[in-house]
């Protein structure tokens, strides 16, 4: 196919078209746009068009990706209990308007603080909110996930302990956590140390005890974890205090801390986790937003950016960036981190659901979320064949045990047009049998009994 | 001019009055019971909001309209690339079939998602000229550590990982952030009088202890590195690898691939060249493009495509560096991108560098009689200004930055790349019309000559903006990083 | 202007000598100039051993950081606490107020190979001078 003459070629995002061109080049003084390219060496330079479909009408687009998301069996026409870190919550209808605002939606980092307002005093409220949910005293603006999220908690624990190599991260945190983690830590020369489960779903503190040394830098659970079962927070804070190891406690949900104590209240250092579940569509997943809360003293420390209050020459409050100096641009090869976009966007989603649903509704669809919870377990507890592994207290999430291979369960059921849940098994050897089900405030009664009576079907055929 | 509403918008925290609410549940259908033992229950969020959906409506739009946006103008921030964000991308990204996908669903159910992910694989393999590509990472420097963990781990398998990155000196920051977090030292190459990687310099440097260099392609002053297949011979020869910072692939896409160039290794930011909205500092995603020695390594899972042409996540990876981010990258990211590369087509990725290389070119051409131009090289998509020509008045780079503001647009990158003394870093992109060109030259060439005429009025900038000239100093001494009651 | 009864590092700390093997150390007038306000400075505890050339912290302003290098060897014995609250002290008196940290010399013979006041001028307008 031969290239087409940029004097006559035109693309509907691409502006300038013919006069332009011949305009500019003229001011340029050059005969040709090929003349700009003399740099780049000719034994490199294409000869041809890439090999690539389009360009497409926006009617070709719509329906071939159209075509493409149909093929998918999703929450959208069956019944979800998915869980295992993404959950499916409300959305309220004001974040997407509000979100696709161009001021939102199309501005840059606010570096420039005069004409970034918006999106710095934004970051600011949000930042207080996730102070206000974690009991920690310092947020950061976003971090890309969860998972990284930890990684950048268990890098600045070894930061500000030094001289220690190793990490206990429970066997309950999110697996595909710790295996990030694993990935980010793999030429530091430190170590992940795992520590199991009881009968009960929560961390073995008897293991833990003995895990965690003076070579232990950090401690790291989550709650609920990744079973579904809320932590002894005091339990593990005071094993990890006894060694000096920094107290990391990772969320996966949420929504779990409108309703359930938070880890600051119970001394730990830093909360790290996911706020999809905050107003987030669960997008395949992502994006998504990952936040860190820490105590005061560990703030210069963290990773990531800061948006702090001052004034301006005329006296007027305004809001910048700040503590910059612990960042990649500035620090460089020393740097807390190389995070330097992040998920803004996301966590102005977050923000406008916080600020919704705000001291009632937090607490609500915590609420909801433990009701119907309990409601679907007490149903399956009284029925045959249908095992609750694990007695700890739960949120909203929790194991399904049945006497045949989840897989061929949860097939059963997706002919039902019920996606019952995750199998364990492909995340703990010996857990074939088992499934994690999640449940929000979005499961009417009608939706669980649905469920019960599909397993129950699927459980005696 | 652009006008900026110069209302004050308290925190939404100020506004908060007992008893609003700005949400409703349906009532609970099921019976309350006491399934949560006391202990592990807080107490209401005491200093949480209670405002309307009118009070977030009017909060959030009033603080909209205090920050500038690429739709509203011109946003020339150097090696950021601030293009249009096509508004199909958004509608597509929310179809609800990949809105509502759950990334633990067994690949049978998400067929639509992994199609798409092998597509832009696909397309973007193209784009680089090279054999495989992650979709995990989720922003450049993100990228950046994937792609190094991958070279340590291709070394190390060959039996020594090595010491050192080579890094130049006019480097983005997360260069070296990046390498330091993958475990390695960095070695700061000094640049040329060009502004480039000097040749001589870089073959004395590439030992048997350097692992890699890292080179943005163009550099951070818009320069093409014409060496840059010399520069792979010499790390080759050594047995290193050559890693691009593919930031700036803006001024080449569809013009030359840098599979072609030697490059072992890339990351692209879809946020940049393929358009997804910067939407204040992310969502992004950094997909790396690797050559075929390095296939081995990349991150787990992979898309694979079956002879009956079904889709699977293949995690059977044995050398792979891991994964580097739970579930599966930021897919709805990967949806906008991919929709803009078919809207655009292989003429319309060319004409993007065309264009782009064009308009920067433009505006070095009107400018550079106003400004000093630290480097005389030729630039392709961005152009480096200096203010060495205002300096001589006691006007510097931030001054006119500022000014710049009251004229209606968004400041150029500032002070980077750190090679050129108050730089002025001004990337247009291919998305903007002559006619606005012409006002930022002119609003910088206005404000050259108020540099001479009337220097007190760019250093006492800007005048017209909700909020002036901010104490920095005060931000980082005193943090105050969250209201208080 | 600059205190003749200190001596000056390269890197643009300053060593005054008191009595016994003590001295105070800081950064100069022309330093502080040079970095713009300070926000924080990052001081060594109190016991530590340092070299002569070995990083004992580093000074922030807002846009900024720049390691801090011991100009002699020695203990550390003091630091100046009031940096904590007022980092800007370093600006608006760095021979005085904004003093960082007071050393136990065990090789006091270094200060006399460190610049004089008058050395240390002609260095800086070198220095500066481009």
């Amino acid at each position: 196919m031969p290239l087409p003459d940029p004097l006559t070629d035109q693309h509907r995002y691409i502006s300038n078209a013919s006069q332009d061109v011949q305009e500019m080049l003229e001011t340029i003084g050059v005969d040709s746009i090929d003349r700009l390219f003399e740099t780049i060496p000719d034994d490199v330079k294409l000869k041809e068009l890439l090999d690539i479909p389009g360009p497409w009408s926006e009617i070709e687009s719509r329906r071939w990706f159209r075509a493409l998301a149909s093929t998918n069996k999703t929450a959208v026409d069956h019944l979800s209990f998915l869980g295992g870190g993404s959950y499916l919550h409300y959305q309220p209808a004001c974040i997407d308007q509000l979100l696709l605002r161009a001021e939102f939606l199309t501005s840059y980092t606010p570096y420039q603080p005069e004409v970034s307002q918006g999106t710095l005093q934004s970051i600011f409220e949000y930042q207080t909110h996730q102070c206000l949910l974690t009991g920690l005293d310092v947020a950061n603006a976003s971090l890309y996930d969860g998972s990284t999220g930890l990684c950048e908690a268990v890098l600045l624990a070894e930061r500000v302990v030094r001289n220690r190599k190793k990490v206990v991260i429970a066997k309950s945190v999110h697996p595909q956590y710790t295996e990030t983690v694993r990935t980010y830590i793999q030429n530091l020369g430190y170590e992940i140390v795992e520590v199991g489960w009881t009968d009960d779903g929560r961390i073995d503190t008897a293991a833990l005890r003995e895990a965690c040394t003076n070579e232990v830098f950090a401690v790291a659970v989550q709650s609920p974890n990744f079973l579904g079962v809320i932590e002894d927070y005091d339990a593990v804070a005071e094993i990890a205090n006894a060694a000096g190891a920094v107290k990391i406690a990772v969320i996966a949900e949420a929504t779990s801390l409108g309703i359930l104590t938070p880890p600051g209240e119970h001394g730990f250092d830093i909360a790290v986790g996911e706020g999809q579940a905050w107003g987030i569509p669960t997008q395949y997943g992502g994006p998504f937003v990952g936040f860190m809360v820490v105590k005061d003293a560990l703030k210069r420390h963290m990773p990531g950016r800061l948006v702090g209050e001052t004034v301006d020459v005329d006296g007027r409050r305004a809001y910048v960036l700040t503590l910059a100096t612990r960042e990649q641009h500035i620090r460089r090869g020393k740097a807390t981190s190389n995070i330097c976009t992040n998920e803004a966007l996301i966590a102005l989603a977050a923000n406008i659901y916080l600020s919704l649903m705000g001291k009632a509704g937090l607490r609500e669809v915590g609420q909801q979320c433990v009701q119907k919870a309990a409601y679907l377990r007490n149903k399956l507890h009284n029925t045959a064949s249908i095992e609750l592994p694990f007695d700890g207290p739960v949120y909203n999430e929790f194991v399904v045990r049945t006497p045949f291979p989840a897989a061929q369960i949860l097939a059963d059921l997706e002919h039902e047009k019920i996606l019952g849940g995750i199998p364990l098994g492909q995340f703990y050897d010996g857990h074939d049998n088992d499934f994690l089900v999640a449940v929000t405030e979005l499961h009417t009664r009608e939706h669980l009994d649905q469920f019960v009576s599909a397993l129950t079907s699927a459980v005696s055929s | 001019m652009t006008t900026i509403e110069k209302n004050s918008v308290g925190l939404i925290f100020e506004h908060s009055k007992r008893g609003r609410r700005g949400y409703r549940l349906p009532a609970l259908d099921v019976p309350e019971t006491d399934a949560l033992p006391a202990s592990l229950m807080r107490s209401e969020i005491a200093d949480e909001v209670e405002v309307s959906e009118v009070d977030v409506i009017r909060h959030f739009t009033r603080l909209s309209k205090l920050n500038v946006s690429i739709d509203a103008g011109l946003y020339p921030l150097g090696s950021c690339t601030m293009k249009h964000n096509p508004r199909l991308n958004e509608e597509i990204a929310r179809t609800p079939g990949f809105a509502l996908s759950h990334p633990l669903q067994p690949d049978h159910q998400v067929q639509g998602n992994l199609s798409l992910l092998w597509h832009i694989e696909q397309t973007l393999m193209e784009i680089f000229g090279m054999p495989r590509v992650t979709l995990q990472p989720v922003a450049g420097a993100h990228g950046e550590l994937t792609g190094i963990l991958m070279v340590h781990k291709a070394l190390a398998k060959s039996g020594n990982a090595r010491k050192y990155i080579l890094i130049p000196d006019s480097a983005h920051g997360t260069n070296p952030a990046s390498a330091a977090f993958a475990g390695y030292q960095i070695k700061e190459l000094k640049s040329n009088s060009r502004g480039t990687v000097d040749i001589d310099t870089l073959a004395a440097a590439v030992t048997e202890d350097v692992a890699a260099l890292m080179i943005t392609v163009p550099n951070t002053l818009g320069v093409f590195e014409s060496d840059i297949k010399r520069f792979a011979d010499i790390l080759h020869e050594k047995g290193a690898y050559l890693y691009c910072d593919g930031a700036n692939l803006n001024s080449f896409v569809g013009i030359a691939r840098p599979g072609d160039m030697g490059i072992d290794v890339i990351h692209s930011n879809l946020h940049k060249t393929f358009s997804t909205p910067h939407g204040g500092g992310g969502p992004g995603a950094g997909p790396v493009g690797v050559s075929k020695k390095l296939v081995p390594f990349l991150p787990t899972p992979t898309v694979e495509r079956r002879e009956d042409g079904t889709f699977y996540l293949d995690h059977s990876h044995p050398d792979s560096i891991g994964r580097v981010r739970a579930f599966n990258g930021n897919f709805n990211v990967l949806v906008r991108a991919l929709t803009y590369m078919r809207s655009m087509g292989p003429d319309g990725l060319r004409r993007i560098a065309q264009i782009a290389v064009l308009n920067a070119n433009y505006i070095r051409a009107r400018l550079r009689g106003s400004y000093h131009l630290p480097y005389d090289a030729p630039s392709l998509h961005e152009v480096v200004f200096s203010d060495k020509l205002q300096t001589a008045k006691d006007v510097h780079t931030l001054d006119i930055a500022k000014r710049l503001m009251d004229y209606g647009f968004h400041p150029p990158t500032i002070y980077f790349p750190l090679i050129v003394a108050g730089a002025l870093m001004i990337e247009p992109t291919e998305s903007e019309p002559k006619e606005e060109l012409d006002a930022f030259c002119d609003a910088m060439i206005a404000i050259a000559r108020e540099c001479e005429e009337r220097p007190e009025l760019v250093r006492s900038a800007p005048h017209t903006t909700p909020v002036r000239r901010l104490d920095e100093a005060r931000a980082a001494r005193q943090p105050i990083l969250r209201w208080k009651r | 202007m600059t205190p003749e009864d200190s001596r000056y590092a390269k890197s643009h700390e300053y060593v005054h000598p008191e009595a016994g093997d003590v001295a105070v150390i800081g950064i100069t007038d022309y330093a502080q100039k040079e970095l713009g306000d300070v926000v924080f400075v990052e001081l060594p505890a109190v016991g530590t051993e340092l070299e002569l050339g070995d990083e004992f912290g580093s000074i922030e302003s807002v846009k900024a950081v720049s390691e801090l290098f011991s100009p002699v060897s020695g203990e550390v014995i003091e630091i100046n606490e009031a940096l904590n609250d007022k980092p800007e002290l370093v600006n608006t008196d760095p021979y005085g107020d904004g003093w960082m940290m007071k050393m136990r010399l065990s090789i006091p013979e270094e200060v006399d190979e460190l610049m004089t006041a008058e050395e240390y001028e002609e260095y800086v307008e070198k220095e500066s001078g481009h």
